[in-house]
């Protein structure tokens, strides 16, 4: 195999992310993600442009929107040569997108390409049940009025209600908190240390909002420039007024404050070449480095829905000689404060180690002032497939602020996802 | 684009009525297209002095049929320029060479006309009977400006001694449809040109220019008309108009910088943008302003912080940056945005008016450390131009804003922004520390 180029991380931009139902209730997932895409082209001054390849895609999804990414790219100012395809891996999408991107980028295929994800939980699609869409697809295969009249008959009221995309698992019915508050109380993860979790969310974020971070990483979109699930004034008791919303409802932990909310959003990742990048006036913020892909068998109960990322991260750092200590910064995607908590308490248990990840030691205990520094889902909201392009370039443009960090400058970046997939990612200054 | 009285008093009926009852005929004024001559049929340039022939050649150099006498009326009844050279009138009695020039030609002029009159700076004049001549010309230009019809201009050129070569730039922005609404001003070149004359076509061809505020209004027409001239245009304005920001972006090419210039680090973010995207940059356009009016009893402090702060100090802050670093081009040019308000004062606009007089204070003080640098900056003075802010007006206080001009009608936001790309011109050196207002003429403070 050739001599792996370098995949530079050059550009983030994201458009604010808005609750569901409020700013973007009639913004369609091709909007946003085409308006993520123009601040992005804007930013980096790169309309009419072709890039080697927008990889991107949504969780919840129209059937007409099987093109998604191309068609943003068609409505946006690169240039309409400029390749897309779709792809999806739930909360992982936009991640999964970027490592795309990146691979094609190290092997030599492409120069530059985009890795972004978006996703709408206020236009979601609604489809026809499943009963009545039987009988409306043998209806195109009636050959006459009898057929017609034999397929009237199996018509029945209840068919009328429609299909609504339900947050919750396939294989177990249950919803992604009902999930995580099972592994909430398998790690015995305290109320208190949630809630501190996702004061801290807010707290970081609003901070970074403040001195400027988000300048040049989010581009205002149908008149909301911030996110607007953002919190700033949240206190401890606030957040521990609120009842629990997941698991028991009187024992539960997992309230509406330490869990993310149905959130509308796109977030865009431009990679390059740092020779493309160099050539197009644009500075490196940081370099993609590696990913690793998990799953786990939350079906039959052996592990947490989203606790994926747990095992990927052992094998990350064992293929690059690391310890989970020679990072600066910590990128876990806050799907509920419990999920990093439990992320967390796995990584310190010793039995765990052992027993699952095979490890002599633990990986040991991470230093909790570099986790999510600039805040993250808890904060900022959850569009599913937006989250992964978010983290990437937030992470990245962290790095690129300060020339001193005790590690040279690296971040892990863990995002836990539907299905109990995992995928964590190394970036380096 | 006009505004609905023109429409109104360009449209048959609505003209009769308004003759009828003796109101102003607003034209539709002949504005810059790309492609298109700089005027609609010839010009004529007059007078004896040493400008004259220099007039001539550049105004020839243009593709213009330039005419050195009269031509017959019937071959030629329309003039669409009149150039007179009044350099060397150096007695009163010689000031009636403008009387029989224009007694009969002004006449001769089509619409949109055009008329430059170039004369010496008073000051700079050999005696007093000379200086007194000098001065009188101002006082001509500005009363024949307001006996044009049909969208006509009249303005002074003072070209100081040995500056000729400084002319051409500003005779090729007046004598065109780039010009359209800069009326009865008068502009002092006081320096020779070294620059090369820039692409007629592509004036801004291979520069790269600044615009802040460049989201909407004004500042989006600017940096629209510099990206159609050529140049490549990083947009800044504040993050929270970014969306609009990155639209104008994209749509000329250029690049968006979410900035707010009020930041401590606005300068510095603005250099390494530049120096990482660019190099440097040839043309910086300071357009970003806010008005927060209220009379001065009613005015809270932070009324007046925030418009000083956005009007006056950012570009003060910027421009030591600018001039610290070594971020501008080889032949650097800053443009401010100064206010009809700073010259004439607006009741409500203490606040406004005291930051826009500071910005005509400011290009006047930085001109020698911009010359040190081979560069310019200059400003300009807009007065009523038709943008979202004065669709907010009343509609009685708008209409008659519009009608105070020789023109009898606002401005454009394109009006402004050819004034500042002319003033970017690569041979636009002679002029430097000046205002030149975009007004029509206005009454106000004229």
């Amino acid at each position: 195999m050739t001599d792996l180029r370098e995949a530079a991380i050059v550009a983030g931009n994201r458009i604010p992310f808005a609750r569901s139902g409020t700013a973007y209730a009639r913004a369609s997932n091709l909007d946003m993600l085409t308006a993520a895409l123009d601040g992005l082209v804007a930013r980096t001054g790169l309309a009419g442009e072709t890039l080697g390849e927008v990889a991107g895609g949504a969780v919840l999804k129209h059937a007409r929107d099987f093109n998604l990414v191309r068609e943003a790219v068609l409505a946006s100012a690169l240039a309409d040569d400029t390749p897309a395809f779709d792809i999806q891996k739930a909360c992982d999408t936009s991640l999964e997108a970027t490592v795309a991107v990146a691979n094609k980028i190290r092997v030599g295929q492409i120069d530059a390409g985009i890795g972004c994800g978006v996703d709408t939980t206020s236009d979601a699609p609604v489809a026809v049940n499943d009963d009545l869409r039987k009988v409306l697809l043998q209806a195109q295969a009636a050959a006459g009025p009898g057929d017609y009249v034999k397929l009237l008959g199996q018509l029945r009221p209840s068919q009328l209600a429609p299909e609504v995309p339900r947050n919750e698992e396939a294989s177990t019915g249950l919803s992604m908190g009902e999930h995580q508050a099972i592994t909430t109380a398998e790690w015995n993860i305290p109320r208190d240390a949630q809630d501190e979790l996702a004061l801290a969310s807010h707290q970081h974020m609003a901070a970074a909002w403040e001195r400027g971070f988000f300048d040049d990483l989010v581009t205002p979109y149908l008149g909301l420039a911030r996110d607007n699930n953002l919190r700033p004034d949240s206190s401890m008791e606030k957040l521990a007024g609120l009842k629990p919303v997941f698991g028991d409802r009187d024992t539960g932990t997992m309230t509406a404050g330490n869990s993310t909310p149905l959130t509308d959003g796109a977030a865009a990742v431009l990679l390059a070449t740092p020779e493309w990048a160099a050539d197009h006036g644009l500075s490196v913020l940081a370099r993609f480095v590696d990913a690793e892909s998990s799953a786990v068998d939350y079906v039959h109960g052996h592990e947490g829905l989203l606790m994926a990322p747990v095992y990927a991260v052992p094998r990350l750092l064992a293929r690059h000689g690391l310890t989970l200590q020679d990072f600066d910064l910590y990128e876990i995607h806050e799907a509920f404060a419990a999920t990093v908590l439990s992320t967390l308490a796995a990584w310190e248990d010793e039995e765990f180690s052992r027993e699952r990840l095979g490890l002599d030691a633990p990986l040991g205990a991470i230093d909790r002032e570099r986790l999510n520094v600039a805040g993250s889902s808890l904060a900022a909201g959850h569009p599913f497939a937006a989250t992964g392009a978010r983290i990437v370039a937030t992470a990245a443009a962290l790095l690129a602020e300060r020339d001193d960090w005790e590690h040279g400058g690296r971040a892990l970046v863990s995002v836990c996802a539907a299905g109990g997939n995992g995928l964590v990612a190394i970036i380096e200054k | 684009m006009s505004d609905l009285y023109t429409r109104i008093a360009t449209h048959d009926l609505g003209e009769r009525v308004i003759d009828l009852v003796g109101l102003p005929k607003p034209a539709v004024l002949r504005r810059h297209e790309p492609g298109q001559a700089p005027l609609d049929g010839p010009v004529l340039v007059g007078g004896t002095g040493e400008l004259a022939s220099v007039a001539r050649d550049v105004l020839g150099g243009v593709g213009l049929d330039v005419h050195h006498e009269p031509a017959d009326p019937e071959d030629t009844p329309r003039y669409a320029g009149l150039v007179f050279d009044a350099s060397d009138l150096a007695t009163s009695g010689d000031l009636v060479a403008l009387h029989d020039f224009f007694h009969t030609l002004v006449r001769r002029l089509g619409a949109s006309g055009r008329i430059v009159v170039l004369g010496r700076p008073p000051a700079t004049s050999e005696n007093a009977a000379a200086e007194t001549a000098q001065r009188s010309l101002e006082g001509f230009t500005r009363s024949l400006g307001k006996e044009m019809r049909a969208g006509g201009t009249v303005n002074l050129v003072e070209v100081a001694p040995g500056a000729a070569s400084g002319l051409a730039a500003p005779l090729r922005f007046l004598m065109s449809g780039r010009s359209a609404f800069v009326a009865g001003q008068r502009l002092t070149v006081s320096a020779p040109s070294t620059g090369a004359t820039p692409d007629l076509v592509r004036p801004h061809a291979d520069t790269v220019a600044v615009v802040t505020g460049a989201a909407r209004g004004i500042g989006e027409a600017i940096a629209r008309t510099l990206a159609r001239d050529g140049a490549t245009v990083v947009c800044v304005d504040l993050p929270s108009a970014g969306d609009d920001l990155a639209r104008v972006a994209n749509d000329i090419g250029g690049s968006a910088l979410q900035l707010d210039i009020t930041d401590e680090d606005a300068g510095a973010t603005i250099v390494d943008h530049v120096a990482t995207r660019h190099g440097h940059a040839d043309l910086v356009v300071h357009n970003a302003g806010v008005t927060r009016d209220k009379t001065m009893a009613g005015m809270d402090q932070q009324r007046w912080d925030m418009v000083l702060a956005i009007n006056l100090t950012a570009i003060e802050s910027i421009n030591a940056v600018l001039l610290d670093g070594d971020v501008l081009g080889a032949a650097p040019r800053i443009v401010c945005v100064s206010s009809m308000s700073g010259i004439a004062g607006n009741r409500g606009q203490t606040n406004y008016a005291t930051s826009k007089a500071g910005v005509i204070g400011h290009v006047a003080a930085l001109a020698d450390d911009m010359a040190a640098h081979d560069g310019t900056i200059n400003a300009v003075a807009p007065g009523f131009i038709e943008t979202e802010m004065t669709a907010q007006m009343p509609v009685a206080t708008r209409q008659v804003g519009r009608m105070l001009n020789s023109l009898s009608q606002g401005g454009l936001p394109i009006d402004v922004a050819e004034t500042i790309g002319f003033l970017g011109w690569s041979d636009a050196d002679g002029i430097n520390g000046t205002t030149l207002r975009v007004c029509g003429q206005n009454l106000l403070g004229a």
